[in-house]
């Protein structure tokens, strides 16, 4: 058992931050740079595993060939791929001063970053002054696009309201009998918006569940023995979370071990990420998202994007001896969304490398395929991405020794995500007007 | 099983975890009059050492006898006591004895930044896992709910720490000298007390206390990297309700911030975080020394 330590993610890191020189790039060679936590708590659920799966397809890219059409060409429209990597941690008063290093002095073409919604609130002003392409690749705030408006900056992953509107939509549509449901979420913004966005879904989906304790213990814990008996007290047919990282962790595995799950339906909005570490000890049956069609659910998809997933999941695996959980996927999306940003300004300004006017005005409402779906740039003028996502059912695989999800249902971006014009919350308080479902 | 006796379970499992990682720090301050912040790094590095050796243990066939993982918790706590008691006090904190409060805080501090990075460095940032002993002692059912067994295990741990550190300090030999130390350490000096070596083992004690708060703890939770900072948070709220430097008063505060939150997690959740620190107000409003600390007349 059981002392498990997964990859030696950071010295990979730190070579792949060496494959960039500090001059600035030439005309031959397209400069990233790619910020993302390195160190802290998100750095083992995100940061790592998203730049693990970023370095892996800038080689693959790179070289040319090894990708599935249409990303089979090399590099960036035949532009070699360079990276400079940041790490994240630090807040974003630090963040600011890297991103303006990144675009003065290492002179990167674009930046793809930022796990923090208080970083990616942060940089846009920054970039927009800078004029400098910017692309968010992984925070959930709605607030980026909901309260300002950039020139320069592009989200592409949806932000968190699909999360949570999926959940209650998974329960509703497997007619689960939801009387009452309770919720454990961080004492931060994350936390506070997933409980709102699943409540307000809730009240439409299931107008008569009573909403029963709502607890938001701080961010890292660690101990959640009350909270765990608060939930057993109140028996609620759902307990919500939306915890990650280690927290999510020691809640399951003090939960479990009280039966927690047994009493009450575990739905955890952002649960993917730590079934790698748990292994069986992620009990059955419990509904889990993956911030997107990622991870298992990309890879239970099948259809015409199957080729693309199990290139990049195969490279992962064996890279890295485990299979890629969300992070990696919402790299993956963005990067492939900058390829094709890229090499569609190239092919309108005649095959130079493009400004960041010119990519900005390739990636304005730009569609692309991910091994998380197809990819729409729709919301906020074209700057801000929705994405289908999946919810499905943990079930352990005794016999091959992995975890499977099963029962997985897959809602179209425009069912899950508010329509363009419109903020989320108003959205879920209007009853979802605009969503298609079928 | 009624709110009340919820509310007391919770609260005493809490406070007895409390109690562990709090006692340490209150006994390094009580003998060396330093604050240390550092605390927080031995508790997460004992968690740390605790997941290695545990996973060792049963790497190397332990698996026949699980229960052997309890002393692999207690030797990883013994180790890191053993390696970084004397390290820190002898290479570093005695340097700063007799100097300002403020400087021996500022020093702890960066230990703890110091240990955090190397904690990094040694374990990396991904996650270490020591589920075993948490489950091995199965579970105990209280009314309607359940409880695991290794939660009262820890309650009794407690116990088990408390009387022997006021046993050791108040009778017997070693700890009358320790207290004399206390008291005036240059008088101590004169009548042939080796004062270098009672700050020495006060740390290690100290040091100890702390990593076994976090060998208990990481079997309960996913060992990962700022493991340490909210728990020297909370400690410090303890041993300033309870006095600082004393065994009883760590003892009272804990029991007083563990059933204080549990009955705001369970009557007023959205008051979580606020109760700790409401009740550790009112007790300095009138007792600013603390519950247990006797007041001292300043040296001038």
């Amino acid at each position: 058992m059981k002392s498990t330590r997964m990859g030696g993610a950071l010295a990979a890191l730190t070579v792949a931050a060496g494959l960039a020189g500090p001059a600035a790039a030439q005309d031959d060679t397209f400069k990233i740079g790619v910020i993302t936590f390195l160190s802290g708590q998100a750095a083992e659920s995100f940061g790592v595993p998203a730049w693990n799966g970023g370095k892996l397809l800038v080689e693959m890219l790179n070289e040319g060939g090894k990708m599935p059409a249409p990303y089979d060409t090399k590099g960036f429209g035949g532009l070699n791929i360079e990276v400079v990597v940041v790490d994240e941690a630090g807040g974003a008063t630090k963040q600011v001063q890297e991103f303006r290093n990144l675009v003065q002095r290492e002179e990167v073409d674009a930046v793809v970053g930022y796990v923090s919604s208080g970083d990616c609130l942060a940089i846009p002003p920054v970039a927009d002054e800078l004029k400098a392409f910017t692309i968010l690749y992984d925070c959930g705030t709605p607030r980026v696009f909901e309260d300002g408006s950039f020139e320069y900056v592009f989200r592409t992953a949806a932000h968190a309201t699909m999360d949570n509107v999926s959940l209650a939509r998974y329960l509703k549509s497997r007619n689960f009998d939801v009387p009452s449901f309770a919720g454990l979420n961080q004492d931060y913004a994350w936390g506070q918006d997933s409980w709102a966005d699943f409540t307000g879904s809730m009240a439409q989906l299931f107008p008569d569940a009573e909403v029963k304790t709502a607890l938001f213990p701080k961010f890292g814990a660690g101990q959640y023995g009350t909270e765990i008996s608060a939930l057993l007290r109140e028996r609620a047919a759902v307990v919500h979370s939306s915890n990650w990282g280690g927290d999510l962790q020691g809640f399951l595995i003090q939960a479990t071990a009280r039966g927690l799950h047994e009493r009450s339906q575990l739905a955890l909005a952002a649960g993917d990420h730590v079934i790698p570490q748990l292994q069986d000890k992620m009990p059955d049956g419990v509904i889990l998202g993956a911030r997107g069609v990622n991870g298992l659910a990309a890879k239970a998809r099948g259809g015409e994007l199957q080729e693309l997933t199990d290139t990049l999941w195969d490279a992962y695996e064996a890279e890295y001896g485990v299979f890629p959980v969300q992070a990696p996927f919402r790299m993956w999306q963005a990067l492939l969304g900058l390829k094709t940003a890229v090499e569609k300004a190239m092919a309108d300004n005649g095959g130079t490398k493009p400004t960041d006017e010119q990519l900005a005005a390739a990636m304005k409402g730009l569609e692309w395929d991910a091994p998380s779906g197809h990819i729409e740039m729709a919301l906020a003028d074209g700057h801000q991405a929705i994405q289908p996502n999946a919810i499905g059912t943990t079930k352990w695989n005794a016999e091959e020794g992995r975890m499977e999800l099963v029962d997985v249902e897959y809602f179209d971006a425009r069912c899950v995500n508010p329509p363009e014009g419109m903020k989320a919350q108003e959205w879920l308080a209007q009853g979802f007007p605009g969503a298609k479902c079928d | 099983m009624d709110l009340v006796a919820t509310i007391l379970v919770d609260g005493l499992i809490y406070a007895g975890w409390l109690f562990i990682v709090s006692v340490g720090l209150t006994l390094v301050f009580g003998v060396l009059n330093i604050l240390n912040i550092a605390h927080g790094s031995l508790y997460a590095i004992g968690a740390y050492a605790s997941a290695s050796l545990v996973g060792l243990y049963f790497a190397a066939g332990g698996d026949a006898v699980p229960w052997g993982s309890y002393a692999a918790l207690i030797l990883a706590a013994v180790l890191v006591a053993l390696v970084l008691g004397p390290l820190l006090e002898r290479g570093l904190l005695r340097f700063f004895y007799g100097r300002d409060e403020v400087l021996n805080v500022l020093v702890t501090y960066a230990v703890f930044l110091i240990l955090e990075d190397v904690m990094k460095l040694i374990w990396g940032v991904n996650p270490y896992f020591v589920y075993e002993p948490y489950t091995l002692l199965g579970d105990v059912e209280i009314g309607p709910l359940f409880y695991v067994g290794y939660d009262f295990a820890v309650i009794g741990a407690a116990i088990v720490v408390g009387l022997a550190v006021w046993l050791t300090l108040n009778r017997t030999k070693i700890g009358k000298i320790v207290l004399a130390v206390i008291h005036d350490s240059e008088m101590s000096e004169t009548m042939g007390v080796n004062v270098p070596r009672i700050y020495l083992g006060a740390f290690m004690a100290g040091a100890f206390l702390a990593a076994l708060g976090g060998a208990l703890t990481a079997p309960m939770i996913s060992v990962t990297p700022g493991l340490g900072v909210n728990v020297i948070i909370v400690a410090f709220a303890v041993v300033i309700i309870g006095g600082l430097g004393s065994v009883p008063g760590a003892a009272i505060g804990a029991v007083m911030v563990g059933i204080s939150r549990a009955a705001s997690v369970h009557l007023v959740p959205e008051a979580e975080l606020f109760i700790i620190y409401f009740v550790m107000a009112i007790v300095l409003l009138f007792r600013p020394e603390g519950l247990f600390a006797k007041t001292q007349a300043r040296k001038i």
